[in-house]
């Protein structure tokens, strides 16, 4: 099962390779992880995604809550709730490939962000699965460079994650 | 009040009360050294090898209530030290170490007598912070003392760099630590207890399983009230020892790959286990597939969620402190006023009665080659069952923990979660100094003593009386039963050769040694070792080559299926 866990953690140095350090140690795997500083700058918010049966997932949990720079967890998969994910993507836009990337990008709400004579570079943002299924939709020959962000989430409606 | 660095560190060890601090000097704490020779409150204790200074501090903790404390220097002060903190990390020991680092603008640039100290103790601290500014010395030890002190204790290290140490700034010591990011459970959940009363009523075979949480929690006293006041019966784990009165006829012995076979038979056969303080761990219940063939109810009382369900779904689990959780679950049992079913308790313990006739600690002694066992029953009869006992790695350990009968906690010193062989003189020193004047005996082999043999010297420079109990089969004893065992006989590398001679040596760093090879003569030379109650005395015990422990689980088995003795080869 795919979880998307979501945590608060002190904006301190080390905090990040100590949750990366115990996923390794431990031999959880991490899909993606990303993290910035928050509203409040002393502390930093980390969406990882795991894959794991619910034993795996729940010790997972317990494990990042025993770090002592962590200072709350969700399993933000457990009910409603949104992902979202940043791609850049760079494809080579020549004759009549420069139409079609334009079209795709409309279809998948992406934007062009930067034009050259031979190539786009097209910003999108979604879920991990409409990213992927973009990069299915194009021409895979066509594509330069892909760089994703990972998934961030946050809870739907009350489930809200802060002290 | 304007101070260095330096100065700061020091008076916060003051502050947390440090009686003894472990360690030793190197280039980047020589601040630190500096301020210490200045002052007389915090006693330094100089070891040989910084793995030591850990052990030593570790088993001051192990043996008291309070938070040990060593000082490494830079580089190869703290990779020397890993193995202490690792093995401190594994047994959840309070441990603060203070290490040196290279100048802060040094730092990266590959210095000399540089490591990422950081990040290499990382996986095996409880925590671990670089201090990069003088003004956040003082919180950084307040916390560190309180982090590896509360919830589950474990290993903190604060890593200072040289030029820190050197500034200045004002000094107050904060009072108390607040983190939002910390806050351990104390109190257990009152339904759940309510919930474990209650199923511990209805238990028609139940079983108390209770591990080091006990010990480290200062609980053993509550433990044996409940469990007198109920009847069960009870099995202490290799860290747990003590925990519950060893000589009390409730007391099943050890668990696990070398326990008892009543003790693994009730584990696996009862309908209630009472899991406190202990964590289900491979050398205890085995395969847990094989455990889980069995039906019973699970209730699990441990600080530290992430052992609950680790390894075993439990029924009712309560986070909490052991010693807070008993006290109300002794609350909530008397105010019931209700007391389990005697008719279906009888029963069960017939049925253990049973199993402990099949008498699995027999063992066949001899008039002419000495047993490891019977040193180490003469040695519990010789200290009336009162010394604090440390052991090293290998067989002789967990001869030690079969048959030296533990009637209290923190008597019982060992290396139960890491295993490491070296631990026996260092935590042998700690205890010591944590107990002058009360006898420390150090059980150990031939093989475990040589990895930290160099202490001899510290023993000497501060007279410390303990005495080390030899048990020398000229053999890596427990590889060699492995091998037996499990490898056809082929004692590859096993075989310790080229042995010095042990009094002869412990002679040299003046000390007394004494070589025994006759059954008749082990008591006397015990007595005789607890008589000199200024001397450590090393006692040479030439033994059985042969002998291997029982019964055994094999790694990866079932709980039940044990080998009592060698007939069952
Ligand atoms: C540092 C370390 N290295 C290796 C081992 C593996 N090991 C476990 S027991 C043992 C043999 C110990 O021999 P000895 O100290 O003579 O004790 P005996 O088993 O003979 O009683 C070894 C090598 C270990 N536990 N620790």
């Amino acid at each position: 099962m795919r979880h998307v866990i979501s945590l608060l953690l002190e904006n301190e140095a080390g905090a990040l390779s100590r949750v990366s350090n115990m996923f390794s140690a431990r031999g959880y795997n991490i899909e993606s992880l990303t993290v910035a500083p928050t509203e409040d700058p002393s502390m930093s918010r980390m969406t990882i995604v795991s894959i794991g049966s619910d034993d795996v997932v729940e010790q997972i949990t317990k494990q990042l809550n025993k770090l002592v720079e962590v200072v709350k967890v969700v399993d933000l998969s457990e009910a409603a709730h949104i992902e979202r994910e940043l791609m850049l993507i760079k494809v080579r836009a020549t004759g009549k490939d420069r139409e079609e990337m334009k079209r795709m990008a409309d279809i998948f709400r992406g934007r062009i962000v930067d034009v050259t004579e031979s190539t786009y570079v097209m910003e999108l943002t979604g879920s991990a699965t409409k990213l992927d299924s973009f990069i299915e939709a194009i021409d895979r020959s066509l594509i330069l460079e892909t760089v994703r962000t990972g998934v961030s989430g946050i809870g739907r409606g009350d489930r809200i994650l802060r002290i | 009040m304007v101070l260095t660095g330096a100065e700061i560190v020091i008076r916060c060890l003051q502050e947390e009360k440090v009686e003894y601090l472990f360690g030793y000097p190197g280039g980047a704490v020589l601040h630190i050294y500096d301020e210490l020779f200045k002052q007389e409150k915090v006693r330094h204790v100089l070891v040989r090898h910084e793995q030591a200074a850990v052990h030593a501090a570790d088993a001051y903790a192990r043996s008291t209530e309070k938070v040990g404390c060593a000082l490494v220097t830079s580089g190869p002060g703290v990779t020397n030290a890993v193995t202490g903190i690792a093995t401190a990390y594994m047994d959840s020991i309070p441990v603060v170490i203070i290490s040196g680092q290279v100048p802060t603008g040094a730092i990266g640039q590959d210095a000399f007598q540089e490591v990422d100290s950081v990040g290499i103790t990382r996986p095996c601290v409880k925590h671990n912070m670089l201090i990069k500014d003088v003004r956040d010395i003082a919180a950084a030890i307040k916390k560190a003392f309180h982090i590896a002190a509360t919830g589950r204790p474990g290993p903190v290290l604060v890593d200072i760099p040289k030029d820190v140490t050197a500034q200045k700034c004002d000094f107050s010591y904060p009072k108390s630590v607040a983190m939002r990011s910390y806050n351990p459970v104390i109190k257990g959940h009152t339904g759940q207890i309510k919930k474990a009363v209650q199923l511990m009523l209805d238990a028609k075979r139940p079983m108390v399983y209770a591990g080091g949480g006990v010990i480290l929690s200062d609980a053993a006293d509550r433990l044996t009230k409940l469990v007198k006041a109920l009847g069960f019966p009870i099995t202490n784990t290799l860290m747990g020892l003590g925990g519950f009165p060893g000589t009390d006829p409730q007391s099943l012995g050890m668990p696990g790959m070398h326990g008892t076979y009543e003790a693994n038979m009730s584990m696996q056969y009862c309908d209630v286990l009472i899991a406190v303080g202990a964590r289900f761990d491979d050398r205890v219940i085995g395969d847990p597939a094989h455990f889980a063939q069995v039906a019973r109810k699970i209730i699990h009382i441990d600080i530290d969620p992430s052992s609950i369900s680790k390894r075993v779904k439990v029924d009712v689990p309560i986070v909490g402190n052991v010693g807070d959780v008993l006290d109300e679950m002794i609350r909530q049992l008397e105010a019931t006023g209700e007391r389990p079913d005697a008719e279906a308790l009888g029963t069960w313990w017939k049925q253990i009665d049973e199993w402990r006739a099949r008498d699995c600690m027999k063992y066949k002694n001899s008039d002419e080659i000495i047993k490891p066992q019977f040193v180490i029953q003469k040695l519990w009869e010789v200290t009336k069952g009162d010394a604090f006992v440390t052991s090293d790695v290998g067989q002789h350990q967990m001869w030690a923990a079969q048959y030296y009968k533990f009637d209290k906690p923190r008597r019982w010193l060992n290396s139960g979660g890491l295993g490491t062989m070296g631990v026996g003189m260092p935590y042998a020193m700690g205890c010591q100094f944590a107990h002058p004047g009360s006898p420390v005996a150090c059980v150990t082999g031939e093989a475990s003593i040589q990895m930290c043999i160099q202490e001899l010297s510290t023993c000497k420079q501060y007279r410390l009386p303990i005495k080390i109990v030899n048990l020398n089969n000229r053999y890596l004893g427990m590889v060699r039963q492995w091998q037996e065992f499990f490898h056809g006989n082929r004692y590859s590398e096993s075989y310790m050769d080229s042995l010095p001679n042990f009094a002869k040596l412990a002679e040299a760093y003046g000390h007394v040694g004494l070589e025994i090879d006759k059954p008749g003569d082990v008591e006397g030379a015990l007595r005789e070792a607890f008589k000199r109650k200024t001397d450590l005395v090393f006692l040479d015990f030439k033994i059985d080559q042969t002998e291997n422990v029982y019964p055994m689980v094999q790694g990866g088995k079932g709980l039940t299926e044990m080998i009592l003795s060698s007939e069952d080869l």
